[in-house]
This record gives structure tokens, C-alpha cells and sequence, in this order.
């Protein structure tokens, strides 16, 4: 019975994709900004870690961290120095710009790293496999990737709900120019989500990296499917993202059994009808623009 | 400075006499370009011309119309197996087969533009991006249209081989003219669409969508015919393409194509019709000669495979040019958002208010 197979995996996957669209989500809450470029940032940051562990020899959880530190600072080298200079920018220029950023980061990678498709490991392997009730098989990669998706949630919720920062950056999304008049450091509340998206990105890159391979590529498909989570869940609520993730997984996994070849699509045909008849995704209010 | 005084100066072709002079005298050039220029060089200028059709083309979409496409290169590839799928396997002549895949290029621009009316921003921009990845899957997974080891280009003969008249096309130089009269017939028609009533409305659509409404222009119909001329023109390059190449597999048309399309009218400038020619030529002979090869670059290149060695990788220098195209990218946007064509309409000004 393949079924509850697909079906973990699918979930698994789906919360893989939930975790970095949320990258994608708390970038566009704060400024608007579709970020091309989170799934290159996430791909460098992990390089990061592959580098100081298999160069330097440092244990994983000490790469972890050196790697979240280094998402943290290109977060907010990005939208210090590519977003910010430009003037009043259009959609498209914001869109051209994380484009270029993502180009620019691949193409250092790829000159740093080579294309060489390296293997990374961190301490849950998918290989380990667990059979908590009878027929009911759950890898120790799965049980990662649901706490950590767990924790990250659960913070980001109380982090939004409860803390001065998460309030100051929901005043900021509402109205950036209100916030400013009631005191708030707009700059900072930028940078900050950028660094925290960043951050966000890279652990669910090394989830993805854990049971895929890593390559400057290998962020490419992960990003889609996770921008196309957040685009059905409506690029503006945290719970969409997640619930939108879920169902790309599920269905990447249940097509992709039935019709391998057509594995890598599927998701973006489903994104696309589901726009037809819900153009703002799933769970966004739909605001009617003032002329 | 740009005074129109009626109706007619806004719809001519050429503003003055001067511009009629030096576009006479530039197409002049052009044609007798070849008698100076090596087969490679040639090739280049194909390429060159096949990415001016698709960058005017898109131009009308982006530029005009003000709506993302990040799929273009879809349409582009429908070109290249269109062609050469008519005529290996149906036998068409070639003029017939080029029109009909930018047709059915369009028919496809027509079908993505049914959701574009609905869609907006990032949403616009993810679905056209899934449409590009979509056709690359698609033609790689058929056995019709060679999967993935891709298709060789027949023999590009512009006569009508079943009424006995053959005209063969070998060399890159008659390649050279059949793609530059192809260019500037297309050239002309987009210059000409966009002074049309079409050509209007999509100004007014990129504008403010809501008030081309209400002053009663067809969203409906004039979105869905942005995408569809858009695209015709990717289908038409992409036929030019097919053989200006030879041989193509569905990797030659990926998302970074798309993107390199997309790049070339925004670095010439939105909206501009030069502005795209000049940016297509610019970003052509960046990505596919200067930057191809940097490390042969004088100086510079042996400066960059020292630094590569000491600091990166020597094998993948290569990425030097994603890495180039990224900066130019992100500086085009911070520095000059209006593309070239705003640089010199920026100079032009200068000089004639100087020294004011």
C-alpha cells in the first residue's frame, strides 16, 4: 500500500515547501517585495554550511549556526544594497531586481562550488526509517521536518502576536507611512525581514538539501513550487502558506506517482486554474484597487 | 521638445527627415555589412536580429501594455518546432510554416492572455513563468517533437519544393539576409501596431487599467491581443531561430532565456521601440560572445582566472556571465530604471536646453 507512503512523504515535502514559502511571504507582508532571489540566498547559505563542515571540519550544529548567521547578514545585504537604492521602483523593476540578485548569487556559487552535485547530510537521515503504529512507516527525516515546521510556526505566530518587533512589523505592512509617524524604524523593520526570511529559508533549503542532493541548481524547483505555495495561499497569510504547502506536496506526490514524467508540472497546472477562479489565491482578501 | 501638432504627426512613420536619413543609411549599412564580417561574426548578427524580433515583441507586452511575462521563451520554442515541424513533417514550404507556427505561437499568447485578465502582479508573473516551464516539459516529454535529444533544422529551402522551384539557403550570409528582411519588416510592424488604435489602448491599459474602462476600451479583447502579438512575434524569431541554430533541445529554451528576454527590454527601455533593438543587441553580445568566453578576453580574463584561482574555482568561470547579467540586472533598475533609451533621451535634453 503505497498510500500512506505518498501520503507522509507528501506531507513531509509539503511542509518543506510551507517553511520556505513562508520566506517568501514574510519578505512580501513587510514591503511588497516578491523575492526571485529566496531560493538562491537559501541555496548560498547552505553552500555556507557544506563548506565549513567538509572544509573546516566543523561539527553540524556549529555549521547550522554559522549558516543562519550568514542567511541573517545576506538578508540584509540584499535589501541594503540591491532594494533600497532603487527609486519608487514599479513591480516589475522590484521583480527585475530579485531576478538579477538571484542570477547574480547562482552564478557565484556555481564559480565558487562548481556545478559538482554534492552530497549533505545533517543528523536526520531519510533513511532511517521508523514504524511508530503497524503498516505505518515514518522516516526520521519526516519527524525533522514536522517539529521543525512545528517550532517555526509556532514562534512566528507568537513572534507576530506578541512581541513589540512582530507588531512593529505588522503595523509596517499596513501602512508604512503611519508606522513611521507612530515612531517606527520602517528601515529597520525592512532589514529585519529580510535577515528573519532568510534565516527561515536556509533551514528549509537543508531539510530539502537532506533528502535531495546540492548543487547551485538544486533550489530552482523547491522555490517555484514553494512561490506557487504561497501564491495559492494568497502571499499575505502565514496559515495559507502552510495549508497551500501541504497541497503542493500532496499533490506533487500522488501525480508524480501516477504519471512520473509529468511530476515536475503538475503543480504549476494546478497553480494556474486555481488563479483562474481565485485570482488572488485561496485565502487573501481580495482588495478592491481606489483609481 | 516633442510638440505634435496634429493628428498626422503622431501617427508618422518617421518624425523627420533626419530620422528618415539615418534609418535609410543604418538598414544601408546593414546590408552591405557582410561584404566586412566573418562567418562567426555573422552568426552573431543572426542571433542578434532573431533577438531584436523577440525583444520588439515583448516590448508591446511589457513595455506597452505593462504586463509581466516571464515565459516568453515558451513562445519562442512553439516557433522554433512549429517551423520545423510543418515542414519536415507536413511537408510545408518554409514561408508558409514560419506564419503558421507564429500563428499558432499567438493562438498560445491568446490562451495565456484569458487568465492575464484576471491577473495582477506576482500572480501574472508566476503564471506566465509556469507556462514557459510547462511548454519545456511538455515538448521534452514528446516523442513528436524529439524529446530530449532535441530536433536538427531541414534544410532551409525558401522556395516551394513541390511546384519545382528550390531555393536553397546554406550559408550564414544568405541566413544573414533572410533574417534582416524578416527583422525590419517586423521592426516596422510593431513600430506601426503601436500607432494604431490597438497600439493606443494598450498605452491606456498599461496606464491605469481600470480607467482605459471606463473610457471604453475592451480589456478583454485588447489584453488577450497584447499577448497574442507578443507572441506571434516570439513565434516568428523562434522559426529564424530554428535555423539559425540548426539544432535545438528543450534546455536551449529555460527559464533564463525567458529571463534574458525579459532583461533586454527593460535594460533598452520600456516602451521604446529603439530602445529594445538596442538593448536586444547590447544583452545578445554580452550573454553570447563577450562574456562566453571571458576568460580569452585580453586582460581582463587573465586577471579574472587569477582571481578565480586564488579565490574560487577555475572551472567555473563560466558563471561569470550570469554573474555579469545579474549586475546589470540589478543596475539598470537602481541607476537608470528608463533603460538606454532614457540614458539618451536624458543626453538629448542636455544638449539641447544647454547651457541650461
Amino acid at each position: 500500500m503505497p498510500f500512506k507512503q505518498l501520503l507522509i512523504e507528501g506531507l513531509a515535502m509539503g511542509a518543506c515547501y510551507g517553511l520556505f514559502g513562508l520566506a517568501v511571504v514574510i519578505i512580501y507582508k513587510t514591503s511588497e517585495v516578491v523575492n526571485f532571489a529566496a531560493g538562491t540566498m537559501a541555496m548560498f547559505s547552505t553552500y555556507v554550511a557544506f563548506h565549513v563542515i567538509t572544509l573546516y571540519g566543523f561539527p553540524f550544529w556549529l555549521a547550522f549556526l554559522v549558516s543562519l548567521f550568514f542567511a541573517a547578514v545576506l538578508g540584509v545585504f540584499v535589501e541594503f544594497f540591491f532594494i533600497k537604492p532603487a527609486k519608487n521602483p514599479t513591480l516589475l523593476g522590484l521583480i527585475v531586481i530579485t531576478i538579477g540578485a538571484q542570477l547574480l548569487l547562482g552564478g557565484l556559487a556555481g564559480w565558487k562550488w562548481t556545478a559538482d552535485q554534492q552530497a549533505f547530510s545533517i543528523p536526520f537521515s531519510y533513511k532511517v526509517i521508523y514504524e511508530p503504529i503497524p503498516g505505518f512507516h515514518i522516516s526520521q527525516w519526516a519527524i525533522a521536518v514536522f517539529v521543525i515546521a512545528f517550532i517555526i510556526v509556532t514562534f512566528l505566530f507568537l513572534f507576530f502576536k506578541f512581541t513589540k518587533l512582530g507588531r512593529a512589523m505588522r503595523a509596517t505592512q499596513q501602512n508604512k507611512h503611519a508606522a513611521k509617524i507612530m515612531g517606527i524604524k520602517t528601515d529597520r523593520v525592512f532589514a529585519f525581514s529580510w535577515a528573519f526570511s532568510s534565516v527561515i529559508g536556509v533551514t528549509a533549503a537543508m531539510l530539502i538539501s537532506a533528502r535531495t542532493i546540492l548543487d547551485p541548481d538544486f533550489m530552482m524547483e523547491p522555490f517555484l513550487r514553494a512561490f506557487a505555495a504561497a501564491v495559492l495561499g494568497g502571499l499575505m497569510s502565514i496559515p495559507g502558506v502552510l495549508i497551500g504547502g501541504g497541497i503542493m506536496g500532496l499533490l506533487e506526490n500522488f501525480f508524480g506517482y501516477a504519471f512520473p514524467s509529468w511530476k515536475p508540472i503538475t503543480a504549476f497546472v494546478v497553480i494556474v486554474l486555481v488563479l483562474c477562479v481565485r485570482p488572488s489565491g485561496l485565502f487573501a482578501k481580495h482588495y478592491v484597487k481606489k483609481v | 521638445m516633442d510638440m505634435k501638432r496634429d493628428y498626422y504627426e503622431d501617427i508618422e512613420l518617421f518624425k523627420s527627415g533626419t530620422i528618415l536619413f539615418w534609418s535609410i543609411l543604418f538598414v544601408a549599412a546593414l546590408f552591405v555589412a557582410p561584404l566586412f564580417l566573418s562567418n562567426y561574426h555573422l552568426y552573431l548578427f543572426n542571433l542578434v536580429m532573431v533577438h531584436v524580433i523577440v525583444a520588439v515583441g515583448l516590448n508591446i507586452l511589457v513595455g506597452s501594455t505593462g504586463q509581466i511575462a516571464l515565459g516568453h521563451a515558451g513562445f519562442f520554442a512553439i516557433g522554433a518546432y512549429g517551423t520545423v515541424l510543418l515542414m519536415t513533417k507536413l511537408g510545408l514550404p518554409f514561408f508558409p510554416a514560419i506564419v503558421i507556427a507564429a500563428f499558432i505561437s499567438a493562438f498560445f499568447g491568446f490562451i495565456l492572455g484569458l487568465p492575464a485578465l484576471r491577473l495582477e502582479g506576482p500572480y501574472l508573473a508566476i503564471a506566465t513563468l509556469a507556462f514557459g516551464l510547462a511548454i519545456m516539459h511538455i515538448i521534452g516529454h514528446t516523442e513528436l517533437f524529439g524529446g530530449r535529444q532535441g530536433l536538427t533544422a531541414p534544410v532551409l529551402n525558401i522556395g516551394i519544393s513541390q511546384w519545382g522551384l528550390n531555393w536553397v539557403i546554406k550559408t550564414e550570409l544568405g541566413k544573414y539576409y533572410l533574417i534582416l528582411i524578416f527583422t525590419i519588416i517586423m521592426v516596422l510592424l510593431a513600430i506601426n501596431i503601436l500607432k494604431t488604435r490597438a497600439g493606443r489602448a494598450f498605452v491606456a491599459i498599461r496606464d491605469s487599467d481600470i480607467a482605459a474602462e471606463v473610457i471604453g476600451i475592451n480589456l478583454t479583447m485588447y489584453k488577450t491581443l497584447a499577448f497574442a502579438v507578443s507572441s506571434f512575434f516570439a513565434g516568428i524569431a523562434g522559426g529564424l531561430f530554428a535555423f539559425v541554430l540548426g539544432f535545438f533541445d528543450p534546455f536551449t529554451f529555460n527559464l533564463i532565456l525567458s529571463i534574458i528576454f525579459l532583461v533586454m527590454v527593460v535594460v533598452g527601455g520600456l516602451g521604446s521601440v529603439m530602445g529594445s533593438i538596442a538593448g536586444a543587441t547590447l544583452i545578445t553580445y554580452l550573454m553570447y560572445d563577450l562574456l562566453k568566453n571571458v576568460d580569452e578576453v585580453p586582460i581582463v580574463g587573465n586577471l579574472l582566472v587569477a582571481f578565480s584561482g586564488k579565490f574560487l574555482t577555475t572551472t567555473g568561470i563560466d558563471n561569470f556571465n550570469l554573474v555579469a547579467l545579474g549586475l546589470v540586472m540589478i543596475g539598470i533598475i537602481i541607476f537608470e530604471p528608463l533603460g538606454m533609451f532614457g540614458a539618451w533621451i536624458r543626453i538629448k535634453k542636455y544638449w539641447k536646453t544647454w547651457p541650461f
